[in-house]
């Protein structure tokens, strides 16, 4: 195998771990909203969900979730697992996963908003969703961007784990490919690809965290 | 007309009252200033009145539609809807501003008008520059709050309320979190308020000029209205716990 084919093989890997990072943010974000809601509800039962959710997710190994997630089909109800499930595992196990950490965020960041917000936006007669929406989301999001960076900068080298249920993403790729032809390069080139992909990822965050600095 | 009627109105929190009884009601074009030392209840009356917090009992109106009523000894609020027509009456000023720091002075002038009220965009926006320009902040429009001394702040909180055209407006001691430098222009604005006959209740420790705008004050203590008269009348006032309180400020009269 000459190095031409390598790194096409190489570049494939990098596709499905860009896809796998960016499906898992998309699916995320907005499910650990919904789940921070689940968790500052007045409803006990609600609550409690939550919160149980939350510490399973963030208590157990991600990789241990993830296999869950692809096996268990088959060995809780006999469902035989087709290949394409495989990509579909992966990215419902990290958006699971990450929701929780997320959902912790959002909380954090919502429950920091002085009570001065929700009563000006009170007495200007705004709706709860309209107050939410326009008033207390966008401050919370400056408030947590550092502490969400944290989490996609993880993110980013936990897409690797996919590689315990042999899904072909960069990780899975180079390591078959250093087998197979005996050589560190795929290795190399992983380490390069994990990193330029992680500063880009950082940088972006930086760039939008600045954006947001017009006000404090 | 009577803008707003308190009756009776009775409030504790787990247990400690906090306000035992009070009424009170404001004439259209009535300027009312409420004094009283620390934690006499002034801001949690302001509070039941603007609906940010239900009181335990007691009758609430503006403009004879009934926010809540007293039945069988606890206040029953109005339905959710029928409480968003009646919050159009009136506007609050807090202490500490309260701005959206994340909008600009203009959209948080305009924001809720046009969002909350649905009125013209482009209508909304030439009033606002109107109140700006009253305020004296013609030239801070695009400012964010951040960067506005606390005075201009407070102009902006100010316009911001009178931009959604209430009927009578709040004052949580309006200048008690500005420097003393800052206080005269925020006193200013009201004044000039008080003079277009704008219909005010402002909870404030500046006596002098709650003696010089108001129409009638209302001095409370440990959640009774102590006194309630004109200013002339208060600071000539015979009453002891009133005289306590005003010989602390140094401005009594007789
Ligand atoms: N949300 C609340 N929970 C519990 N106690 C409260 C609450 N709000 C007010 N209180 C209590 O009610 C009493 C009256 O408070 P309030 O803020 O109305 O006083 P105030 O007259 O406005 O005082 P100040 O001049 O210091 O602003 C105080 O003892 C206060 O501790
Ligand atoms: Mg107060």
């Amino acid at each position: 195998m000459n190095l031409q084919v390598m790194m096409q093989q190489l570049a494939g890997g990098m596709l499905t771990t860009v896809q796998i990072f960016v499906l898992t943010l998309l699916f995320s974000l907005p499910l650990g909203l919904c789940i921070s809601f689940g968790r500052m509800s007045g409803n006990i039962v609600l609550r409690g969900f939550a919160k149980l959710y939350i510490s399973i997710m963030r208590g157990t190994p991600l990789m241990l979730q993830l296999l869950v997630v692809y096996f268990g089909p088959y060995y809780i109800f006999g469902i035989g697992i087709t290949s394409a499930y495989r990509a579909y595992a992966v990215v419902i196990a990290f958006a699971i996963n990450y929701a929780a950490y997320f959902a912790e965020i959002y909380r954090g960041g919502i429950e920091s908003m002085p009570k001065g917000q929700y009563e000006a936006a009170k007495v200007l007669g705004y709706t709860k969703t309209q107050t939410f929406f326009k008033i207390i989301f966008p401050q919370v999001i400056k408030r947590i961007l550092p502490s969400v960076t944290n989490e996609v900068i993880t993110l980013v080298k936990d897409t690797s784990l996919a590689f315990s249920i042999a899904y072909a993403e960069m990780f899975t790729t180079a390591k078959a490919i250093a087998a197979s032809q005996k050589s560190m390069v795929p290795f190399i080139a992983a380490a390069i690809f994990y990193y330029v992909f992680n500063f880009i990822v950082a940088a972006l965050m930086e760039f939008w965290e600045k954006k947001m600095s017009y006000y404090s | 007309m009577k803008l707003l009627e308190m009756n009776h109105v009775k409030k504790s929190f787990d247990g400690n009252v906090v306000l035992k009884n009070i009424s009170l009601s404001v004439e259209e074009g009535e300027v009312v200033s409420i004094i009283g030392p620390s934690g006499s209840g002034k801001s949690t009356l302001l509070r039941c009145a603007t609906l940010l917090e239900t009181m335990d009992d007691g009758d609430l109106y503006y403009l004879n539609e009934a926010a809540a009523v007293s039945e069988g000894g606890r206040s029953v609020y109005a339905s959710g809807s029928k409480l968003k027509t009646i919050e159009r009456q009136f506007g609050l000023v807090f202490q500490n501003f309260n701005l959206f720091p994340h909008y600009s002075v203009l959209k948080n002038i305009t924001d809720a008008p046009i969002h909350v009220q649905k009125r013209e965009k482009k209508e909304v926006i030439e009033e606002a520059r109107v109140l700006l320009e009253k305020m004296g902040l013609s030239d801070r429009a695009d400012y964010y709050p951040c960067q506005l001394s606390g005075g201009q702040q407070q102009r902006v909180s100010i316009a911001r309320a009178l931009a959604m055209n209430p009927k009578i407006l709040f004052f949580d001691e309006p200048t008690s979190a500005l420097d003393p430098e800052l206080t005269g222009e925020i006193l200013k604005v009201i004044t000039d308020l008080a003079k277009e006959k704008m219909t005010m209740v402002i909870v404030t420790h500046e006596m002098n000029f709650a003696k010089e705008v108001s129409d009638r004050m209302i001095f409370m203590d440990k959640g009774v209205i102590v006194e309630e008269t004109t200013p002339e009348e208060l600071f000539a006032s015979t009453n002891q716990r009133t005289r306590e309180f005003l010989g602390k400020y140094h401005i009594l009269n007789g």
